[in-house]
């Protein structure tokens, strides 16, 4: 269907275990956005195949995007938080989900990394504010945008700007089935071996995050013949000196270098590394 | 499932009412509004935005021109094509690259495909539970499942041509400066047709059910602005910008001619024109302006609806709407059947300092970048106008305008009557959340 987007499996599709899940003991299901974009929580009603499967199985109790029922303080067996801690509500926000959620779930680059917004972390907020504001003085921010996982605990995390369908589809289904979701740890490089993509490094010389970032969207960036531009995040491991150095050995600006690391995980971990190593 | 919440009434105002919705639901991103009416006036009718702000404007600066088109997008997941055509057209006038009319073509397509995937969500997903008295399309769906189940049909076709041409629906990757990373085989466009055709027939049956949904009285005087995109319906393209009863404007006087104005009483800051008229962009706007431009089975299916022009009840957008769904899946046919490749994908050009402006038009309205670059294509400044904060002004002019109905209401009949005009523009309030200079003051 897609150019190397997997998509949605066999395994997570319509009529597996999403739609079996007995009415009697249906989960329930809380959406909550922090610093974001919406694009994440729209990936749910993107699966036009699955959603109304989906509404079978799990009760959607809170979802504002979608939903004029709201029900924020709830319990949830589930919950999906989308975006960054950024504002000072959000503190107290991010607690009060914890506490009314078994399994709490951030899902996409704001709730797992900070997000692009997180570049401000890299600045001065005032340098910022006054940059883009008149009257920085009504402003209620925080002087960092940071992942949930650096104030409550998080039961499991999808990555990706935004998040991948076949992902958060396995995610639903295994939580409901009470099991472990099946998301691996592998390099973009691994999917594009996968789906036969060429090299886009090795056979045109443009830089690609690929060896660094974990797969989760199937290489779409390859496959459109462009280098990747991490937005999955790093993958556990990733060795980015040995990239960082490639990439300046091919010639590529050092300042160039920082910019592709410092982009949207950029705050993420080995990212911040990286870039903070070329400043 | 659980509970609402419905506006609340504030007793102890003798001769006041309140009518207060804390959570706007529906809507894209997150927001407040608030009605105080005093002995049949109304004092006050406020759209509050709680998005925390995000700082894009701050952040691009520095950043290479060849990034903007990846770091745009995110400023909304609804509309990120919106973001990127935009973008791309200001920072190509910078260069000087004119892009062929193949690029064009596919930027159109793409466009297309995002107009179809926005415009069928609103309709079917978050408006339509309105007219039929539901909380959402999911509790519809149990006594209308036909129904959802088009709409979403038609809503997959949208996200699928989105990922043929982009590698995904939500943040594209092929969009660059100069045109395509990649351009899509005309095979790959070609397979895709047959299902554009069913949604096509579709989008016609969408325009007679939603124009057979019980409507509102509700007429407004508004001033319409829409880009003017010649002799095409206004979408990826344009030099200038029409107003209702007034001279266009060029691209270069945008920025005098929408001013942002601080309101007294409200921190958030409004689009006016120079005599402090607020105007309305958007469907009704693009439909009022220019219905001869709209493809011809668009027209048709406007005629069918016997709606008179222009458009002056916004709860009759979701007709309007529905007429561009129209639109955009017959010039998607259109533009695939004639579509025979593009070589080059991409223009290139040499870096040089300068400064570019770019207009689109989103599915909820008009956007506007100006973006100002120093000889190496590094960002010096940006600017950046979404359609919610130009609508802001014009929404809460239309929800004074409730007033003398309402007051016969309940809470609830009141607090659903607001919410419902508000979502009828479809406002995106992730999008303007960042351009709005002062919008919430928290304690």
């Amino acid at each position: 269907m897609s150019t190397g987007n997997e998509g949605s499996t066999p395994a997570a599709g319509r009529g597996s275990a999403v739609a079996e899940a007995p009415a009697s003991s249906k989960p329930r299901l809380g959406v909550f956005k922090l610093a974001s974009c919406d694009g994440c929580q729209l990936v749910l009603l993107d699966c036009e195949d699955e959603l109304l499967a989906v509404a079978e199985a799990v009760d959607i109790v809170h979802f504002p995007e979608a939903s004029s029922h709201l029900a924020e303080e709830g319990p949830f067996d589930v919950t999906l938080v989308e975006g960054s801690i950024s504002a000072p509500e959000h503190l107290a926000q991010i607690q009060a989900f914890r506490k009314a959620s078994k399994v709490l779930v951030t899902i996409g680059a704001c709730a797992t990394s900070g997000g692009i917004q997180a570049l401000r972390n890299f600045a001065t907020l005032d340098e910022y504010a006054e940059r883009v504001y008149a009257h920085p003085e009504y402003l209620a921010t925080l002087e960092t945008s940071t992942p949930v996982a650096d104030h409550v605990k998080v039961d499991y995390e999808l990555r990706g700007c935004p998040i991948s369908k076949r992902q958060l589809l396995e995610l639903l289904t295994a939580v409901i089935k009470g099991r472990r979701p099946e998301i691996r740890n592998e390099s973009l490089c691994l999917a594009c071996k996968r789906y036969g993509y060429v090299c886009v490094m090795v056979a045109h010389g443009i830089p690609c995050l690929g060896p660094v970032t974990v797969n989760g969207c199937g290489a779409v960036c390859p496959s459109m013949g462009r280098g990747c531009y991490g937005c999955f995040g790093p993958k556990e491991g990733a060795n980015t000196r040995a990239l960082a150095e490639r990439m300046l050995a091919m010639g590529i600006p050092r300042d160039e270098v920082l910019r592709a690391f410092r982009f949207i995980t950029g705050y993420a971990e080995a990212f911040r590394e990286e870039s903070i190593r070329h400043e | 499932m659980s509970e609402s919440k419905p506006g609340t009434r504030d007793p102890a105002l003798n001769g006041t009412r309140n009518i207060r919705v804390e959570m706007l639901t529906r809507v894209e991103g997150e927001g407040r509004f608030h009605l105080k009416v005093r002995d049949g006036q109304v004092e006050e009718a406020t759209l509050t935005i709680f998005e925390p702000p995000r700082f894009f404007e701050a952040f691009l600066v520095g950043r290479s021109l060849f990034e903007v088109p990846d770091i745009v997008p995110r400023i909304c997941g609804i509309c990120p094509v919106t973001y990127q055509m935009t973008s791309v057209r200001a920072l190509e006038e910078i260069l000087g690259i004119r892009p062929t009319a193949e690029i064009r073509n596919l930027r159109r397509l793409m466009y297309c495909a995002e107009w179809i995937e926005s415009h069928v969500l609103h309709v079917f997903l978050l408006h339509a539970p309105d007219f039929l008295g539901y909380a959402n399309a999911l509790e519809m769906a149990r006594d209308h499942k036909a129904l959802v189940e088009m709409g979403l049909r038609m809503k997959k076709a949208g996200n699928t041509l989105l990922e043929v041409m982009g590698g995904r629906a939500i943040h594209p990757v092929s969009p660059r400066v100069g045109g395509f990373s990649k351009a899509p085989s005309p095979k790959r466009l070609l397979a895709l047709l047959p299902e554009l055709e069913w949604g096509l027939g579709a989008a016609q049956e969408t325009v007679d059910v939603t124009n057979g949904l019980p409507m509102l009285d509700f007429e407004q005087p508004y001033t319409f602005v829409a880009l003017d995109g010649g002799k095409d319906y206004p979408i990826e393209w344009g030099e200038r910008i029409a107003v209702t009863g007034r001279d266009p404007v060029a691209l270069e006087e945008f920025e005098e001619v929408f001013q942002e104005r601080q309101v007294p009483q409200s921190p958030a800051l409004h689009a006016r024109l120079p005599d402090g008229t607020p105007y309305l962009t958007g469907p009704m706007a693009r439909l009022s302006l220019f219905p001869d431009r709209l493809h011809p089975l668009a027209q048709e299916a406007l005629e069918r609806t016997g709606m008179r022009l222009p458009v002056l009840n916004p709860y009759r957008s979701i007709v309007v709407r529905a007429v561009e769904i129209v639109h955009a899946f017959a010039e998607a046919i259109d533009l695939i059947r004639g579509y025979r490749g593009a070589d080059p994908a991409y223009l290139e050009a040499p870096l040089r300092a300068g400064e570019g402006r770019g207009a689109t038009e989103a599915p909820r309205g008009l956007q506007y970048q100006r973006h100002r670059v120093d000889g190496k294509g590094l960002i010096l400044e940006s600017r950046i106008v979404a359609p919610t904060s130009q609508n802001q002004a014009r929404i809460e002019a239309d929800l004074a305008g409730l007033a003398p109905e309402i007051l016969a209401m309940d809470d609830a009949q009141a607090t659903l009557r607001c919410e419902q005009l508000i979502r009828a523009y479809d406002p995106c309030i992730s999008c303007a959340t960042h351009f709005l200079k002062l919008e919430v003051e928290r304690g």
